[in-house]
């Protein structure tokens, strides 16, 4: 089986967010950056196919060069090789386009990525990159299994869960419970550093959309505290004070 | 121009927070001049979405098929697509959810359209379309410029409050909308569904009781559910709670679970770790309740009380069901 496997590069998930230049950009300063939390089940069950099938592996990644490290990373867990599109990953659109485009010409069985990205939380990439191929997509995946052309999933569906079968090739946003995240191991990590990494230029898309400014939350109140022993009056509280109840 | 807003039942009823994405959908259209209609695919009836009336749409195309049955985004994306263009719609509004998002996703792709997903608020449409969405998952918001002729929009729980003066009394006029259906579209088979029935669930909940580690064990639950079922909401919990199978996997708040936005979240023993705020960030009130009085999520909470759950949970319990 021939899978691809789309990774995000953002910031790690106890990161303070700040904006720099006129509230136009993020400032990285300090930010640790890691591989998307989704995309690394993605990732994780990627490798585990990879495994049972006997087939090929490839991380794809939308953005600039300081992802290289996360790449690596990729490649240690036990991706085969890896593709760069060097792009400032613009918007959803833009980066499917990408995608699709280097889907087109490898033929893929199996196209992973995380249900979102944990920076834009948009979940839209997969939709897209399968339409852009005219082919199925699902998401959120919990649970993955293969069996030549024929996968069964599980997704999670408002309050509960659907299981489905449905044949490759297939666009799929994963979750846990997909696959435990894998931690590279001292062996990954040596090959990892000759594991092929292509950089390949975007191709050219029509701009959607066009980012103005960031903004931050407003600070919160301070917190009201109640004695324990006066815990009942809180009922009261949220009715009349708060009118949440 | 239209503005066409879809919206999702549950059990034929109207999502509640469809409800709001018609009244957004309906201000959006009156901003730009425009009818707002409404997109339903499903078994329903003329009574139940005729009530998108009350929160401002005009009509409601309905469409309704034995094999639409099954939330299929690749099908339901089909239908949008082919009602935006026999209404001329070129504003497409969709309640945020895994199907919002993966319509969205489609139709973006088939109609060529910009789409921005996590929108917050109400666009800004003088000389321009500027949309406001969240970003960072809730811990900042990104504004961008729709430049593309066809709009997509995904919107959040509470992007506006839905008052009074967005409720009236006009009744929609419900069509029937008969698209036309491709096979690529229903190769998949559904094996099995599981729903958790009779419950509340997480995203429409108006109130949430949620349990962390703090609650010791899955035998340890019933007084939080008791709480629940006073206040008439629903049960969430930590990641490690479902991690450890005290919970089923759906009730997973946070980060990496299910992202919810009710007026009011109740924590009970979760110490507030920031992958966890990630997920109720958007909650009207927040109230904590944790035996350790430097727990950090009393920094994010609106109310708190420092004290052991066992001992406090009886007692709120018992005052939610004095007030009912
Ligand atoms: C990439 C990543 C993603 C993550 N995503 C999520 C996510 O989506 N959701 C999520 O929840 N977590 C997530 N986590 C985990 C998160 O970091 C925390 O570990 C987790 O939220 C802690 O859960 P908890 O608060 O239930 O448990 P703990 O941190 O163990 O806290 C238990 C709390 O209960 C209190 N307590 C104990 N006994 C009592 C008692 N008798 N009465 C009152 N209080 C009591 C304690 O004081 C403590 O504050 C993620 C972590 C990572 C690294």
């Amino acid at each position: 089986m021939k899978i691809l496997v789309c990774i995000t590069n953002v910031p790690d998930t106890t990161s303070k967010i700040t904006f720099t230049d006129n509230d136009t950009r993020l400032n990285k300063n300090g930010v640790q950056f890691i591989i998307g939390p989704y995309d690394d089940y993605a990732l994780a069950r990627g490798v585990e196919l990879k495994e049972q099938t006997g087939g090929t592996l490839t991380v794809l990644h939308v953005g600039e060069a300081d992802a290289e490290p996360q790449i690596r990373k990729a490649l240690a867990i036990g991706a085969d090789d890896a593709i760069r599109v060097n792009a400032e990953p613009l918007d959803s659109y833009f980066t499917a386009v990408q995608i699709a485009n280097i889907a087109r010409q490898e033929n893929y069985d199996l196209i992973l990525m995380g249900r979102e990205s944990i920076d834009y939380n948009s979940g839209v990439v997969h939709g897209l990159v399968a339409e852009m191929l005219g082919i199925s997509s699902y998401s959120p995946v919990m649970k993955l299994d293969t069996s030549g052309n024929t996968v069964t999933i599980a997704r999670e569906i408002d309050g509960g869960k659907e299981i489905l079968t449905a044949n490759l090739p297939l666009v799929l946003g994963c979750q846990e419970p997909i696959a435990e995240w894998k931690i590279p191991n001292m062996r990954g990590i040596m090959t990892a550093r000759t594991k092929p990494l292509k950089v390949v230029e975007p191709v050219s898309v029509e701009e959607m959309t066009e980012p103005q400014h960031y903004s931050l939350p407003a600070p919160k109140g301070a917190c009201k505290m109640i004695p324990a022993s006066e815990a009942g009056t809180l009922i009261r509280l949220l009715q009349t004070e708060a009118k949440v109840l | 121009m239209s503005v066409l807003i879809y919206i999702e039942l549950d059990n034929g009823s109207i999502k509640k927070t469809s409800l709001e994405t018609v009244a957004y959908g309906a201000k959006v259209a009156a901003q730009t001049g425009g009818q707002a209609i409404v997109l339903a695919i499903g078994k329903s009836h003329s009574d139940e979405l005729e009530k998108a009336g009350d929160f401002g749409a005009e009509k409601v195309l309905h469409a309704s098929d034995e094999k639409l049955s099954h939330e299929n985004s690749m099908a339901y994306a089909d239908i949008l697509v082919q009602a935006a263009e026999s209404t001329q719609s070129k504003i497409i509004i969709l309640p945020k959810s895994g199907l919002g998002d993966a319509m969205a996703a489609r139709a973006a792709a088939k109609l060529k359209a910009g789409i921005v997903s996590g929108v917050t608020a109400l666009p800004e449409t003088e000389g321009g379309f500027q949309v406001t969405r969240s970003i960072f998952t809730g811990k900042a918001f990104s504004t961008v410029e729709i430049k593309s002729d066809i709009k997509i929009l995904v919107v959040k729980k509470n992007a506006i409050e839905l008052d009074e003066s967005s409720v009236g009394t006009v009744k929609a006029t419900v069509e029937t909308f008969s698209p036309q259906l491709r096979d690529a579209d229903f190769q998949a088979t559904v094996v099995e569904v599981e729903k958790a029935s009779g419950e509340v669930s997480l995203t429409e909940a108006q109130v949430i009781v949620s349990g962390g580690r703090g609650m010791k064990g899955p035998e340890n639950w019933q007084p939080l559910v008791d709480l629940a079922n006073a206040l008439g909401a629903a049960t969430g919990c930590s990641k490690p709670v479902s991690d450890l199978d005290w919970r089923p996997h759906h009730e997973h708040i946070g980060q990496t679970g299910i992202k919810v936005a009710p007026n009011l979240y109740i924590a009970c023993g979760i110490s507030g770790a920031i992958q966890h705020l990630a997920g109720v960030n958007g909650s009207k009130c927040i109230v904590v309740i944790n035996k350790d009085p430097e727990a950090p999520f009393f920094k994010a909470a609106d109310y708190g009380i420092v004290g052991d759950v066992f001992e406090i949970l009886p007692k709120l319990t018992e005052a939610a069901k004095a007030i009912k």
